[in-house]
């Protein structure tokens, strides 16, 4: 496979979420605000490359019997790295998002791919896989925190969008629209994209 | 504000479950909820381990982490404590009640990665509660999975023969369930407020 073919591939034909429903542990509770999803997606796919990539490195040298605490330990450093900067840099930010930065470490998709790819491929594929899915991770955050945010509270990253005659849909401020709103996008692209090839 | 523990363990099973409010927990709860009878096996594990590890997370926490000043690694102490635990709790199992290991045991190492467990050590950090607050919040979350994935583990075997969509199929299915769940467990927000 090409670089380009293993991003795709990683991204949208096999994305984790809709693919695999991995990884949506941590992942529906921050949508309910775009900027909330964007800056945990960007977390996700800085984590998901360098521990990929680090895994991958090292995969030679790891025995079998400890290789699950081994990818363990070096996702959680990444993870400490984007906790630490959001601390210093976007305090805000890193609070309302709370302990859900720090549960990237057993979000499923990282271990999934550390597992099915990186401890079996070269270092610099690896890293272009594992931006792959955390690309097609944020995007499905984005499109949930979208529709989210635009119906919940009429704005879009904080700005109003909708105007005055738009009444606010206080349900998807709650959680059970994250799971309505997953399962429909589940449906949907089953149905589109996965049906024709059966 | 301080909420007594009796409140709390009542709060985090029902007005505030950790599956369907947090959303933890869901990679494991989606996939093994096909038998009620593994979900049992699974959801009571998790509650043992939740109990357990916030109970050893938060001794950790206030007397090594904090006095050594190292709470920018209490992430990997926090994992490193769970699976050494899992671990532990693995070979005494297997070592005592052979039974019990046969029908719980194969669970045990999907525990280390379930979200939930991670997720209340870190709550209880935020929360800034007490150990005896600490203790009754990890059980009765515990307790609140146990209880969502045997109600979709339920709800699972009686739609086995009905007619479902074909796209909707599996975890699209499972989705739609959890979230009417959760739509009903908001019922429970009037009695108990906590957050």
């Amino acid at each position: 496979m090409t670089k380009k073919q293993i991003f795709i591939n990683s991204a949208f034909t096999e994305n984790s979420i809709w693919k695999q429903v991995l990884g949506i542990c941590s992942s529906l509770a921050v949508t309910n605000l775009l900027l909330n999803s964007l800056v945990m997606g960007l977390g996700v796919i800085f984590a998901i490359g360098l521990a990929s990539f680090t895994i991958s490195l090292i995969r030679d040298y790891t025995p079998r019997s400890v290789r699950m605490m081994v990818q363990i330990l070096i996702i959680a450093a990444y993870v400490i790295i984007v906790d630490i900067f959001l601390k210093a840099y976007y305090p805000a930010i890193s609070k309302s998002l709370g302990p859900y930065v720090g549960l990237i470490i057993t979000n499923c998709i990282l271990m999934g791919r550390a597992e099915a790819f990186a401890s079996k491929n070269p270092p610099i594929d690896s890293f272009i896989d594992g931006l792959g899915a955390g690309l097609g991770y944020t995007l499905v955050l984005l499109l949930i925190a979208f529709v989210r945010e635009l119906m919940g509270q009429g704005t879009l990253f904080g700005m109003r969008v909708l105007g005055d005659w738009w009444v606010n849909w206080s349900i998807m401020v709650m959680a059970p629209s994250a799971f309505f709103l997953l399962a429909m996008l589940i449906w949907i692209i089953n149905t589109k994209f996965y049906q024709k090839k059966q | 504000m301080e909420i007594s523990p009796w409140i709390l363990f009542w709060a985090s099973i029902f007005t505030s479950n950790i599956l369907l409010t947090n959303f933890l927990g869901m990679c494991s709860y989606l996939s093994v909820s096909r038998e009620v009878e593994s979900s049992f096996g699974l959801g009571t594990a998790v509650f043992f381990v939740t109990t357990a590890t916030t109970a050893i997370n938060w001794v950790v926490y206030h007397l090594i982490i904090v006095p050594a000043d190292i709470i920018y690694l209490q992430y990997i102490i926090f994992i490193i404590v769970i699976a050494a635990f899992v671990q532990l709790t693995e070979i005494i199992v297997e070592r005592f009640s052979p039974v019990l290991y046969y029908s719980l045991g194969i669970f045990l190492p999907l525990i280390t990665v379930n979200c939930a467990i991670l997720g209340i050590s870190l709550f209880m950090i935020i929360r800034d509660y007490s150990f005896i607050q600490s203790v009754t919040f990890g059980a009765g979350s515990g307790l609140g999975w146990l209880l969502a994935i045997m109600l979709l583990a339920g709800i699972r075997t009686r739609l086995k023969e009905k007619f479902i969509p074909t796209g909707l199929q599996g975890a699209g299915m499972s989705l739609l369930i959890t979230g009417i769940m959760a739509l009903a467990f908001i019922g429970f927000s009037g009695i108990v407020n906590v957050q």
